[in-house]
Formats: structure tokens, sequence, C-alpha cells
């Protein structure tokens, strides 16, 4: 097994500098995501001790449906996929045009899974789920929307690495962009899977 | 270039195996819950550990974590940040809960 440099695909000996300065901004973008992962953990913990207060509104059966939760998860489980294979497209062709076709697919879904989401919460807005309205709503709001929030940044990030393309072609600083933004993408897979296992499922189950 | 070849199929194959790998974590729980399998105790229990696998499929075929042979201290910074949330996120659950159960 050869050894890795940093978290997620590595580009290899044969990209040069692009490789070797990928090592350092990487493993500092890690250390940045694991701080995000305290912050998404706490609001979790947060969540866990508010959900049983309800002040006479609307608890989680009125509120949340399984249906869109369980096809957001699937969105962003094939976008974490499809932004693989944009990485891999990266790595093994010097013509950015696969890359650019599975980023745009991965940025496709992340879009759509916002889009969904939006819409949960104005369904819950319109039973009464208003994040004035109990302590568990007050937790649930400060937990799934920022959530969803980082991938909406994330998108945004995407797009300015498709607009450096345009400019810049694909040189250095658009390949450890990619490598560190893939860190994010994957990482915000991650919190989704601790928001769908405690939030959802915890209040539907 | 075969070989170059050899270590992208290798590296697609992980992306596949990962994704299905967390299909399996996940499908069976979202049935679970719509169709109402199981009793919710036992499914919540079975959520956890789910939710623990999954997350650790993502770390070694989304982020590529391995158990050995990295140059920097990656998985020692999960470990780390994974202590760190273990004692502030149960300790708050604990502390909370035990305080609620005696007023």
């Amino acid at each position: 097994m050869s050894t890795t440099r940093h978290p997620g695909l590595n580009l290899g000996p044969h990209h040069g500098k692009a490789d070797d300065t990928a090592e350092v901004e990487v493993f500092g973008f890690w250390v940045f995501m694991m701080s995000d992962a305290i912050i998404f953990g706490l609001l979790m913990a947060t969540y866990v001790v508010m959900s049983g207060n309800l002040n006479g509104g609307p608890g989680p059966r009125e509120l949340f449906e399984l249906r869109p939760v369980f096809i957001e998860t699937m969105l962003l489980l094939f976008s974490s996929l499809t932004f693989g294979f944009a990485q891999i497209g990266m790595k093994y062709h010097p013509h950015p045009a696969r890359m650019i076709i599975w980023l745009l697919v991965s940025i496709a879904l992340a879009l759509i899974f916002v889009g969904m989401e939006v819409n949960d919460f104005i369904t819950m807005a319109g039973k009464g789920g208003v994040p004035q309205a109990s302590g568990f709503l007050s937790s649930f709001y400060a937990l799934v929307p920022l959530h969803g929030i980082h991938v909406t940044a994330a998108c945004i990030w995407a797009f300015a690495i498709l607009g450096q393309i345009a400019v810049y072609g694909l040189d250095d600083e658009v390949k450890t962009g990619m490598l560190r933004l893939g860190i994010l993408w994957h990482f915000l897979d991650i919190v989704w899977i601790g928001i769908f296992s405690i939030v959802y499922i915890g209040g539907l189950a | 270039m075969t070989d170059k070849a050899a270590e992208k199929r290798k590296e697609q194959l992980s992306y596949a195996f990962g994704f299905g790998y967390a299909l399996l974590l996940t499908v069976p729980l979202f049935a679970s819950v719509a169709f109402d399998w199981i009793d919710r105790s036992t499914l919540l229990w079975i959520t956890g550990i789910a939710a623990i696998l999954q997350i650790v499929v993502h770390f070694r075929f989304f982020l590529h974590i391995r158990l050995k042979g990295q140059t920097k201290e990656d998985l020692q910074l999960i470990l780390f940040t994974t202590l760190v949330m273990g004692v502030m996120g149960l300790g708050t659950i604990w502390v909370i809960f035990n305080l609620m159960s005696r007023m």
C-alpha cells in the first residue's frame, strides 16, 4: 500500500508541485474541518437535550416527513460519489472536461438537496414549527439549517473553482482547491449521517 | 500507462464500494421506519450502530483515511476530535438528563 500524504484523493507524484503543496494545505484544512465537527457534535448534543421540550407546540411526528429526508440523504450520498469521480477525472486527465461535468453533476445534486431542505422548513413553518415555538425547534433550527448553509457555501466554492478553471485553466492552485473542496464535500455528508440518524430517524422511529 | 489505468480503476472501485456500503447502511433503516418493522428502542440502537459504521465507511472509502501509511496525523486528529466530542457531547447529555430526573 502506498503512503497517503493527506485525507481525500491524493494527486500522486506525476502532479509534481501540486501534490507537494497539497500535503500541507489539505492537512491545514483537515484541522479546520475537525473543529467544525466539534461545533456540529455539540449542536447535536444540544438537540438531544432539548428534543423533549415541546412547550405545547408541534413535535417531530407532526413536523417531519420521512420521504423527503430519504431523498435528501440519497442526493448527498450520490453527490459524494460524483464528486469522487470529478477528482479522479482531475487526477488522470490533463483536460478538465470530465472533471467539470462531474463537478456540475455534484453541484446540481447538492442544490436540489438545499432546495428540498428549504421546502421542508417552509412546510414545517406552515404547521407552526418555527424556531421560537419551543426549545426543541430552536435547537433544530440551530443544527439542521447550519448544515444546509454549509452545503450552499460548498456549492458557491465549487462555482468559484469552475470560474478559476475558465480564467486560469487547470493549474496547481485549482487542483489543491479542488482537493480541499472534496474534504468539505465528504465531511458534509458525514455530518448529514448524524443529522438524519439523531433528528429524523430518532424523531420518527 | 497500464499501471495508471489500474490505479484509476482501483480508485473508482473505492468510491463505488463506499457508496454501496453506505446504501446498505441507510436504505434498510429508512424502510424499517417507514414500514414499522421493529420497535422504537431496538431501532434506535441499530440506527446508532449503523451511523457509526457508515461514518467509518465514509472516512475509509471517500476520505481515504487508513490505519497506517499516512505522512501526517490525520487519523489521530479524528480520534482526538471524537474524544473531545465524546467528553463534551455525551457529558452534556449525561449531566442535563441527570439534572432533569432530579427536578
